[in-house]
């Protein structure tokens, strides 16, 4: 019953890095780079969710809106400035600005907020759910069912809708894809806004679980997130989830049984074992020669 | 075989003076050039296309066919000259903004999204013809939304006019070479273009599937009422099928005319056997 609660929270912890593995792994399928700011946007959502409720006093929901819209602008307007203009450089030069990105986003919290812990907010009152010897933690049913729910929105709107179409159509050609009259640019803002909004959710999730944010929050579940999707196939949607809950379950698991100081160590070893005897990842593809 | 009513190929210019102008071309390309850097890849392109004509563009090894597509697609932007597509300019337009004006193209290697299906690749093409509200989209994933269905519909319609909507399900790149080739035909027919252009349409096909290649490319220009533009090295296709043809060497038009008199065109066969014969 222990090693079930134990997994069930590793489910939860797992989904939070699937969320966040999922704006990593659709940027890189359709801008082919590797936003590393983007684990700092998780920071951001949480730090709109502590000024929403705790200067402006709004309720959870609201505030919970408000920061996913401010990721969603976040994002959008860091491909804008900082991205867009570098389409066509060396993917180095991309990975670079993706970093200075990083850093930008870390001081200026850091200037805003200070560079001390802030107290995450109760944003989910669920109780903890007592089934026999099963404990559950609310805070991780919460995010558990909200995670799927929102994966299974998302592979429905990428496999059926007139924008998923465009946007996969984009992330295979973009070339091809502008050709046959979709505007490219507009896709890519569209995946930006995406990707954000999942990391504002993760990172409400996140400050809910471990109940502290600084500048640097993000900074940890954003590599442990990017190596999920790495794990799971970078480029590849249902690999995210599938690497974002994989690593969450390594994670826990090895915190409760083997050392919570070696997780991490356990975690990324992992990762190095999977890459070995599967370069492209659980769910990658091969990657094809250009012609 | 050749339509005399028909609009006609390149009356502006053209080496044909006794047919009939036509009066509202579908392509009007104007002295388009192209430099990179110092070279010069295309000089003083003219070419008139008419409304429902197919036509051909021929011409050695790196003559610069490829790069008048890319020209006419914006996906260079000339040097000089202006390109009319009905009349409109399509100066500073992007290539998406080119596609919905009305050109289409299809790729000399074939370019499709191989991990989508069939299905999905065509409805790609009809992606600005589809309008469904983003809401509307969302709420509606777990079935079709209205606009989806008829995308659906018109996606199968056209499939079906190459036989080919016995394959909707299939991942395209799991096709046949040959079926390659036409579901990217389908798939540039389905952004509803004026004019298609096709970049060696019958490279890598044989006898039989060439064959066929020109039944469908008369079938498009029929059906679609559209005009066809391609670059060929197949000259019995181009000699076949094409009302008006083109030649280009070293980034210049070299003669324009009838099948007939391209064949006999001393320029021309210059320019192909000088080349040691393509």
């Amino acid at each position: 019953m222990d090693f079930l609660s134990n997994l069930i929270s590793g489910l939860s912890l797992g989904s939070i890095y699937a969320l966040i593995a999922l704006g990593y792994t659709m940027v890189y399928g359709i801008a082919k780079m590797l936003n590393f700011a983007h684990g700092d946007i998780i920071m951001v959502g949480a730090f709109a969710v502590i000024v929403c409720i705790n200067t402006c006093g709004l309720p959870v929901w609201l505030a919970a809106v408000v920061s996913i819209l401010c990721c969603i602008v976040l994002g959008v307007l860091i491909e804008r400035i900082a991205y867009k203009p570098l389409r066509r450089s060396a993917p180095l030069t991309v990975l670079i600005t993706a970093i200075g990105v990083s850093y930008l986003l870390q001081s200026v919290a850091q200037l805003v907020f200070g560079s001390e812990m802030h107290s995450f907010p109760k944003v989910i009152s669920m109780p903890t759910i007592q089934i026999g010897e099963l404990t559950i933690k609310g805070n991780a049913l919460v995010t558990l069912v909200v995670s799927a729910v929102i994966m299974v929105v998302l592979t429905l709107f990428i496999g059926k809708t007139r924008m998923g179409k465009a946007m996969r159509a984009v992330s295979e050609d973009k070339d091809a894809a502008e050709l046959m009259g979709i505007n490219v640019n507009k896709t890519i803002s569209v995946t930006f806004a995406i990707g954000s909004a999942l990391a504002a959710v993760a990172g409400i999730f996140y400050g809910s679980t471990y109940g502290f944010i600084g500048p640097y929050t993000g900074s940890m579940p954003g590599i442990k997130a990017f190596v999920a999707a790495v794990f799971g196939g970078i480029g590849s949607i249902p690999g995210a989830m599938l690497g974002g809950l994989a690593l969450g379950i390594i994670e826990n698991l090895s915190k409760a049984y083997i050392s919570t100081e070696l997780s991490d160590a356990i975690v990324f070893g992992v990762l190095i074992i999977v890459l070995l005897f599967k370069p492209t990842g659980l769910l990658g593809k091969k990657i094809k020669e250009k012609v | 075989m050749m339509n005399k009513t028909k609009m006609v190929p390149f009356p502006s210019h053209a080496i044909v003076p006794e047919r009939d102008v036509d009066k509202m071309p579908v392509l009007d390309a104007r002295n388009l050039g192209m430099d990179f850097g110092g070279l010069v890849a295309v000089d003083d392109f003219s070419l008139l296309i008419g409304r429902t004509e197919i036509a051909g563009l021929i011409g050695p090894n790196g003559a610069g066919k490829t790069t008048v597509f890319n020209l006419l697609t914006n996906v260079y932007h000339p040097t000089r000259g202006a390109i009319l597509l009905d009349g409109v300019s399509t100066e500073g337009k992007s290539t998406a903004q080119v596609n919905a004006m009305g050109i289409a193209r299809t790729f000399q290697n074939i370019r499709l999204f191989s991990d989508m299906s069939v299905l999905d690749n065509v409805k790609v093409g009809l992606h600005n013809h589809i309008h469904e509200r983003f809401l509307s989209a969302v709420t509606h994933a777990f079935g079709y939304t209205k606009a989806e269905k008829k995308a659906n519909t018109r996606a199968l319609e056209l499939l079906d006019v190459f036989h080919m909507a016995d394959h909707a399900f299939a991942l395209a790149g799991s096709l046949p070479y040959g079926a390659q080739r036409r579901l990217e035909i389908v798939r540039a027919l389905a952004t509803e273009p004026k004019i298609l252009l096709l970049d060696e349409p019958a490279a890598g096909m044989n006898p039989s599937e060439t064959l066929e290649l020109m039944n469908n490319i008369r079938k498009i220009r029929d059906e679609f009422q559209i005009a066809v533009l391609l670059i060929e090295h197949d000259m019995n296709l181009v000699m076949n099928i094409c009302e008006g043809i083109c030649v280009l060497n070293y980034g210049k038009i070299i003669a324009k005319g009838t099948a007939e008199q391209i064949k006999h065109n001393p320029v021309v066969i210059e320019a192909y056997l000088g080349n040691k014969g393509e």
